[in-house]
């Protein structure tokens, strides 16, 4: 079974393929998946519908959450399988026909519809609750884009996102449920929580919360409306999934759990009420209808109201004939949008107003339409009338559960019955008959292979009605899970006359009736509540809140929400500090160390200054002073390497800051000495009280050893190094440096992308943006070679730094290697080699940089990050877990072993990011800017 | 454990005069407000961390080591902020090219929003509710006429 599931997906992967190759005529290929697995399941199900045993596979998947994919054919599902299976294959090989030749549209069409298919199959035979709702939602999302086909009609757009909206809204609430009902059974499976049928408040909130779930599916009242718009389909998916297979998901589910929870209170109720007022207002709606596709709509709904009445009454006759039902019911639905797809197509109208003496132009599609129609309205010999004549018997007999409302139900059934019976004569008579004032329609003949679908379908029903004593045994065995009722089922064309042949008759003339009175006017009823203005206004009324809370918080300015985000800071953690001052223990002094003091002074006074300073590039300069101030405290405090890579990122920051600055007005903006100022520092002064005091209590309020410390004996016997803070970074906290380096590569992009991808675009306005990758950038980088003007170059400087290069080189590498037991490491190794590159630029220019590093920036990002993850799996192999460190020693001839830590891998790959940082940086920065600089005077030359 | 009132001192004024610049509309400042708040979280990490110490390399002197988690976590701070100040620059550069400034503006689209939310409107992505009618064929756009002679890309 999980074969068959995934052959439709993968038949899915391949149909734009195949349509590109073979036009429309790919769908019959595709037919042949569903089609094959209908002919896989036939002798199964036929074994299941005899012997009542189910047939069970499992694949574990999330075994913990309950969620495996599970699947079994039982009775009911088995039946409903074939449905989905069979239909569905018809209407595939239909679609061959049914699209014009050379439509781009059906490449994705194909694709959908069989991964619908599939999904559908996966809904009907999933076991597990929570695999039933993954198809369930993938039919959702499938049949948004089905309707969708056409989007350059608002009203489809509008159709299909109705459709999304009220079944996952359904969706939700059907999963919250079904969650609730794993939990009370104790079980994800279906078969299991029906076998176990839990009762409490609990199970019923849940069963009834799984009714909104299926009525919305279904399109029952008051959510029927979106169904009626989602025949902006092209019909092959209405005849689907609006006939066979997705709105009957909702019947499913219902037929379900009907045998477990069909006493739960509230279930007969609502199931019995909403499907029976469903039916009459789908029947009212449906006599309007001039649209031969609208009218099968509103009837589906009206129908789908009957089913669900009658699959979720909980008797055994009434089980019965809604199984009977919903298959006769898939037959002719599908057989008559179909046909009115063929008539659509070879006339071009479906307006049955206008169509016009069909009966002799197109004889084949009218016996179709005769007998698919003749089934629905319930007409002996057709499998319609005898599920119906089981129905009415069942529903004769429902007052021995339901009570006193029974009688109700019946009347409305039949009213219900009355109406399909006129609208079924008005649908026929309308495609086929005359009309008055049209002479008989052009037609193009519709080929025999597009008949054929229809046709099959329709002889199905009729051979349906011949056939009823073989289909009952096997339609009984699902029955018989429900307690013996007044009378056993059976299907039959002669029961001897009986109150059910009674109402029949009654049900056929009534209608017959209706149709000869409303024929003219073709309107019963004027008005019925039109349920989409209510979810219209629903969908506003939530559409204006979020613009009023959009409008109110979102401001849209940067320093407004930055102050906001202070100004919680200082208020609710400060608050907490203020009131456990009192409570802290605070043993101050002034300093460890006099240094500390000075050099607190020093960055206290270059801070301030960084505030008070007009001069962007004085702020950058106090700035770096306040920098390298910090890495004097991190000497003094203990860390070397904090100190040393702070000292290399400060320079780096300088220089940087300045490539840009030299671009910038030398001057910030003036802005006014005003209020809004007087806010902005006092924001920052609280803010900067807080946190020292945060600072001060954090540290006295300490009650545990730190661990790092501990970290000396892990470091050196696992990490094999003696830099508690470099193994820290390669070993023990490997992760997150991981994680740093993927910010690191995703920052370095960005600077890259900004400088250079949309300048490019800018300035050459007829290039589309997908014609120009990233790794493109340096390449035509690197084509403008153009020396840098002579009086721009020190010649002595640029020798000076050519012979210093190689040397930085190679003292990076030492540092990057040493850092493992000395400060050091592939951060500031990196930053080094990055210094060194930085050198070279500053010295020659742009041409100095690309000879000093012939290489893409992003190349070398790329080959760290992967050198990084790489060595990081490295010692899987050796025997342990990712990211561990281990030693391997290489013996080496002459000079004894080479004691290699595996880690030291990780500390390379580090060192390349930093250097493809640097190196993106310096391109972008530094020779991007002078790019732009000199195309801007060449453009002013 | 004692508390270090020079470090603390250093952080509170690093941190306010941080704060202070973030809040202002010139991207510059906003990164050099950025990296001074960088700064003085990264001293707040050492004064939480514990008394000072000798580097925490084992074997190389038999004081007290500092604490090494918080170096560690400080490390890759320092680094993650030379990235994003970098890329905070490049921001700036690109507003100035643009703009000739490098202000930060309010938002556009946000000011569009708060205008809706004043006059009482949905917003602009709301469908009303309009009579046409859902079809398989046709287009509301005017001149493509009919999907069979559209010429939409299909997606190559």
């Amino acid at each position: 079974m999980t074969t068959l599931l995934a052959l439709h997906f993968l038949a899915a992967g391949v149909a734009p393929g195949a349509v590109r190759l073979l036009d429309r005529r790919a769908f019959w290929l595709l037919a042949l998946v569903p089609a094959g697995s209908f002919a896989w399941l036939l002798p199964r199900v036929d074994d299941v519908t005899t012997t009542g045993d189910p047939i069970r596979v499992g694949v574990p998947w999330v075994s913990t959450m309950g969620l495996d994919l599970d699947l079994v054919i039982t009775p009911l599902s088995g039946v409903l399988a074939l449905l989905v299976t069979g239909v569905g294959a018809i209407v595939l090989a239909y679609c061959g026909w049914y699209f014009r030749a050379g439509d781009t549209e059906i490449w994705r069409f194909s694709a959908v519809l069989v991964a619908f298919a599939g999904s559908m199959l996966g809904l009907v035979l999933s076991d597990n609750v929570f695999g039933l709702y993954i198809f369930w939602e993938l039919t959702t999302v499938l049949s948004y884009v089905l309707i969708g086909h056409n989007p350059e009609r608002a009203a489809n757009r509008r159709a299909a996102t109705n459709a999304l909206l009220v079944t996952t809204f359904g969706g939700l609430a059907m999963l919250g449920g079904l969650a609730v009902l794993a939990h009370e059974a104790g079980t994800a499976s279906i078969t299991g929580i029906v076998d176990a049928a839990p009762r409490g408040t609990a199970v019923t909130v849940a069963v009834l919360l799984v009714l909104l779930g299926a009525l919305t599916k279904s399109a029952l009242l008051p959510f029927h409306f979106w169904l009626p718009g989602a025949m902006a389909a092209p019909t092959p998916v209405s005849a689907y999934l609006h006939a066979a297979a997705m709105v009957k998901a909702g019947i499913f589910l219902v037929a379900f759990l009907a045998p477990g929870f069909s006493d739960v209170p509230g279930w007969r109720p609502v199931l019995l009420v909403v499907g029976v007022a469903t039916m009459i207002v789908g029947g009212l709606t449906a006599l309007r209808q001039i649209d031969a596709k609208l009218l099968l709509a509103h009837g589906t709904i009206s129908q789908l109201g009957f089913l669900t009445a009658m699959v979720g009454a909980g008797t055994r006759e009434a089980a019965f004939a809604g199984l009977a039902l919903v298959l006769g019911h898939a037959l002719f639905k599908s057989t008559l949008f179909l046909i009115v797809g063929v008539v659509d197509r070879s006339t071009g109208t479906r307006d049955i107003t206008v169509l016009s003496g069909l009966h002799r132009s197109m004889p084949w599609a009218m016996v179709a339409t005769v007998l698919a129609g003749a089934s629905m309205a319930g007409i002996p010999p057709l499998l319609g009338f005898t599920a119906k004549e089981a129905a009415l018997a069942a529903l004769v007999d429902l007052g021995d559960v339901a009570g006193a409302g029974a009688p109700f139900v019946t009347a409305g059934v039949v009213l219900g019955s009355i109406l399909t019976v006129a609208y079924t004569t008005r649908l026929v008579w309308g495609l086929f008959g005359p009309s008055h004032g049209h002479g008989p329609t052009a037609v193009t003949a519709p080929s025999a292979g597009f008949l054929a679908g229809p046709l099959l379908l329709a002889s199905l029903g009729l051979a349906g009605g011949f056939v009823g004593h073989w289909l009952t045994p096997r339609l009984a065995t699902h029955a018989a899970s429900f307690p013996e009722g007044a009378h056993e089922p059976e299907l039959t064309l002669w029961h001897g006359i009986n109150l059910p042949l009674i109402l029949s008759l009654v049900c056929i003339l009534g209608g017959l009736a209706l149709f000869a009175l409303t024929r003219r006017t073709g309107d019963l009823v004027r008005r019925v509540p039109e349920a989409e203005r209510g979810f219209n206004a629903v969908l506003r009324a939530v559409d204006r809140v979020s613009v009023e809370v959009t409008g109110r918080t979102q401001r849209g300015s940067l320093p407004f929400y930055l102050g906001v985000v202070m100004v919680v800071l200082v208020a609710a953690p400060g608050t907490a500090l203020l009131m456990s001052w009192g409570s802290v223990d605070l043993d101050v002094t002034v300093a460890e160390n006099p240094l500390q003091v000075v050099t607190a002074a020093l960055i206290v006074v270059a801070a301030v200054l960084t505030v008070r300073s007009r001069r962007r590039l004085r702020a950058v300069l106090m700035l770096g002073v306040t920098g390298y101030g910090t890495a004097l405290l991190f000497v003094v405090h203990g860390a070397p390497d904090l100190a040393l890579t702070q000292v290399l990122v400060e320079t780096f920051l300088l220089v940087t800051f300045v490539l840009v600055l030299r671009k910038l007005p030398p001057l910030f903006s003036d802005r006014p000495f005003n209020s809004i100022r007087w806010i902005r520092v006092s924001i920052g002064v609280l803010t900067g009280v807080a946190v020292a005091g945060f600072a001060a209590v954090s540290s006295a309020s300490r009650v545990a050893e730190p661990t790092g410390p501990e970290f000396a004996g892990p470091a050196v016997d696992f990490g094999h190094g003696k830099n508690i803070v470099n193994v820290t970074l390669v070993d023990i906290r490997a992760w997150d440096t991981l994680g740093e380096l993927s910010v690191l590569v995703v920052a370095a992009t960005g600077v890259a992308s900004l400088i250079f991808l949309l300048t490019d675009r800018s300035m050459q306005p007829g290039r589309a943006a997908g014609e120009n990758p990233p790794t493109r950038r340096v390449r035509a980088w690197t084509k403008t070679r153009r020396r840098q003007a002579e009086d721009d170059r020190s010649v002595v400087l640029e020798i000076v730094t050519r012979l210093l290069f190689h040397s930085i080189l190679i003292v990076s590498i030492y540092v990057m290697l040493a850092g493992h037991n000395l400060p050091g490491g592939g951060f500031a190794g990196g930053l080094i080699a990055g210094l060194a590159l930085m050198v070279r630029y500053l010295a020659g220019g742009r041409e100095e940089l690309d000879a000093a590093a012939p290489v893409d920036a992003g190349a070398v990002l790329g080959l760290g990050l992967a050198v990084a993850a790489l060595s990081g799996l490295l010692p899987t192999l050796l025997g342990g877990g990712v990211l561990q460190s281990a030693v391997v020693d290489i013996p080496i001839p002459l000079l004894g072993e080479l004691h290699l830590v595996t880690s030291v891998f990780f500390d390379i790959g580090v060192y390349l990011v930093v250097i493809g940082l640097a190196l993106d940086v310096m391109r972008s920065l530094g020779g991007g800017i002078d790019r732009h600089a000199q195309q801007q005077e060449e453009a002013t030359a | 454990m004692t508390i270090n009132l020079a470090l603390l001192i250093a952080i509170g004024v690093l941190v306010a005069c941080g704060v202070t610049l973030v809040l202002e509309r010139s991207l510059t400042r906003v990164l050099v407000g950025f990296v001074l708040i960088g700064n003085g979280i990264n001293i707040l990490f050492l004064v939480s961390s514990g008394d000072a110490g000798s580097a925490p390399i084992v074997g190389l002197s038999d004081e007290p080591m500092s604490d090494p988690l918080p170096q560690a976590m400080a490390l890759t701070a320092i680094v993650i902020t030379l990235g994003v100040t970098a890329f905070g620059l490049a921001l700036a550069y690109r507003a100035w090219q643009l703009t000739g400034h490098d202000d930060v503006q309010d938002d556009l689209e946000d000011g569009l929003v708060r205008r809706r939310a004043e006059l009482d409107e949905a917003s602009s992505t709301f469908d009303e509710l309009d009579e046409t009618v859902p079809d398989e064929d046709g287009s509301d756009v005017a001149g493509t006429g009919t999907p069979a002679d559209t010429t939409t890309k299909d997606g190559d």
